[in-house]
């Protein structure tokens, strides 16, 4: 990997970001009263995105909400701007990341479904993220943030609103925890941001659609697993080279599963909710390839995963794929909405690099004379990987990543060397189920909190 | 972004949250299996309230918390650790090394008042929507927004 093409600046980068944190600035007092003179907030987005097809609407838009009179649908223009400034960052760093991983990109179209009908439950969702932009930051209070819970728990149920729910459930917690907002001294501007922005876009009707655009038939060789979680959901997402059968080229793609889960389901426990479905989980935990048949992909990569499409296939240890298989492979488009810097997370494979723990315990990969902050706490308590042993490592599969200003590595799984020996560690080799003896442990503490509730639930739930 | 909570065991208090002002929760009747206790100690004040689900009054709520409180707050501590708690109801305790016991006699040293607003009924209901979270089916589709909640592995 060139590592040395990460750093340095990025041309634009600066001017898209500063017109980002105008706008969420505007949103520490919100948008219910005239913005005070001498304030830039939503007129700085407009400026941003003059010249393009957002232009006019968002012009609108930002003239409404300066005269705090914006309503619902200027809110949409607003994160509509907002999320296409952060789309600009997100292509200029990723090609970069390209250019360092030597990485090909596919060049689809991404299809949009059109013409989806209004649900009353997005036009609920939007009323409420309308109320947070009015009410602002500093006025959140428990009655506002409260607000999501109804929509939320009346989305859940409906895969195809879990997009949505999912955000906003999470993102109304993080609100809940920070009440009331008068008592913070500081407020966490860019995510929050993110969060509200991100939300309102998939209120509008088909946006959280992602297509299927074809079938995989071939070999499927994983690479690791990422895993995300909030308070009540998880996600498991396996990154793998796919070899198609036809003999095409490799392409990297992903297969994730997803689940809302109780706050107190924590830790290994959130791996027995995901496991019965999707079987690549414990094939990725074992170190085992699958053969696909007719599996749905999307047009971003994403397997839309059914075991009735996989079977297992041969031993295809993680390393050897990143070795051998991963730099052929060619890297799939994002979905317009999709492109943000939160979103990149680009499998690489590095060795050859020092390490070093600085005196707060950050760790960082010298790789090709470029420093490479490792996000060892993205490393999830719930697997057998740990910073010491990525500190110790000579050779790692992870992902690229950007965060606050600078590229990171997230290790998905390192090699090291104990007693001349190398052995491979992975952070998701409890997926499948583990010997191990605090995974173990942490399993069966999840599985007696889910009989708990289950045994509460039959009880109470449907009296 | 929240720490996630520390794993407990859920027998004795299936549900503990921060909300609403609250520390709210619901507590398993050590008698009856059909049974549970809604408990809640308000921020700030301490009110203290303490009924059956079917809305009976707590016998043992009278004057002062209730074994069902105790436990609540024991559990709340478990969960969210002890700094959390203390920060969210406002109560005189070092924010350190307080434990359950030592966090709810801070508070009844004030002499707290029973509450009288009536939440039970929405606590309940609260509780409810929690144990439908164990109810919702996995999905396969990709749900990119999980990219902006990253792991951690702090604790709460
Ligand atoms: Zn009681």
């Amino acid at each position: 990997m060139r590592a040395d093409l990460l750093a340095g600046p990025v041309e634009g980068l600066d001017e898209a970001l500063e017109a980002v944190d105008a706008f969420d600035q505007a949103l520490v007092a919100g948008l219910l009263r005239p913005q005070p003179a001498g304030t830039a907030g939503p007129t700085r987005l407009a400026d941003a995105v003059l010249g393009t097809p957002l232009a006019a609407g968002v012009a609108e838009a930002a003239a409404k909400a300066a005269a705090g009179a914006a309503g619902e649908d200027h809110f949409v223009a607003l994160a509509a701007a907002r999320t296409a400034l952060h789309g600009s960052v997100h292509d200029a760093l990723l090609t970069r990341v390209d250019e360092a991983a030597g990485r090909q990109r596919g060049a689809d179209v991404v299809p949009v479904a059109a013409g989806q009908p209004t649900a009353n439950l997005l036009t609920a969702a939007r009323a409420w993220l309308s109320d947070l932009a009015r009410c602002g930051w500093q006025g959140l209070d428990h009655e506002v943030v409260s607000g999501a819970a109804e929509v939320v728990s009346a989305m859940l149920p409906d895969p195809s609103l879990r997009r949505l729910a999912t955000l906003l459930d999470g993102f109304a917690a993080e609100l809940a925890a920070s009440c009331p907002g008068a008592s913070l001294e500081r407020f966490p501007l860019r995510r929050w941001g993110d969060l509200w922005s991100r939300g309102m876009l998939l209120t509008v009707p088909g946006a959280a659609v992602a297509p299927v655009t074809g079938t995989a038939d071939g070999r499927l060789l994983p690479l690791g697993i990422d895993v995300t979680e909030h308070a009540t959901a998880a996600q498991a997402q396996v990154h793998a080279v796919f070899e198609p059968a036809d003999g095409s080229a490799p392409r990297l793609v992903r297969a994730s599963v997803s689940v809302p889960k109780p706050d107190t389901v924590v830790g290994a426990g959130i791996w027995q909710l995901m496991r019965p479905h999707m079987s690549l989980l414990a094939a990725a935990g074992e170190g085992c390839s699958m053969d696909l048949t007719g599996m749905p992909v999307t047009a971003e990569g994403d397997l839309v995963w059914s075991d009735e499409h996989a079977r297992p296939g041969e031993p295809a240890e993680a390393f050897a794929t990143a070795r051998v298989a991963l730099p052929t492979a060619t890297a799939p488009v994002t979905a317009p909405l999709d492109r943000h810097p939160a979103r990149i997370a680009v499998p690489v494979f590095l060795e050859g690099y020092t390490t070093r723990t600085d005196d707060e315990g950050r760790l960082t990969f010298t790789v090709a004379g470029l420093d490479l902050v490792v996000d060892t706490d993205r490393i999830p308590a719930a697997g057998p990987l740990t910073p010491e042993a990525v500190a110790k490592s000579g050779a790692c599969i992870g992902l690229i990543r950007w965060d606050a200003g600078s590229f990171g590595v997230q290790p998905l799984a390192v090699e090291t060397t104990v007693r001349k020996k190398v052995t491979a560690v992975h952070a998701g080799a409890w997926a499948g189920g583990t010997t191990d003896k605090a995974g173990a442990r942490a399993e069966k503490a999840a599985t007696d909190a889910a009989k708990v509730l289950s045994e509460r639930a039959g009880r109470l739930l449907r009296k | 972004m929240v720490p996630p909570a520390r794993p407990r065991k859920l027998a004795k208090v299936p549900f503990v949250e921060l909300a609403d002002g609250r520390l709210q929760g619901v507590v398993s009747s050590g008698s009856d299996i059909g049974r549970v206790y809604v408990s809640s100690v308000a921020t700030g004040t301490f009110a203290f309230a303490c009924s059956t689900n079917n809305n009976r009054p707590c016998g043992g709520a009278h004057g002062s918390f209730c074994n069902h409180i105790g436990a609540l707050i024991n559990e709340a501590v478990l969960q969210y650790g002890a700094p959390r708690v203390v920060r969210y109801l406002k109560a005189d305790a070092p924010e350190g090394d307080t434990d359950g016991a030592g966090l709810a006699s801070a508070m009844r040293s004030t002499r707290p008042q029973a509450d009288t607003t009536k939440a039970a009924a929405s606590v309940f209901s609260r509780f409810l929507r929690h144990l439908a979270y164990l109810e919702h089916a996995p999905v396969t589709a990709p749900l990119p927004e999980m990219q902006f909640f990253p792991p951690t592995r702090a604790v709460a």
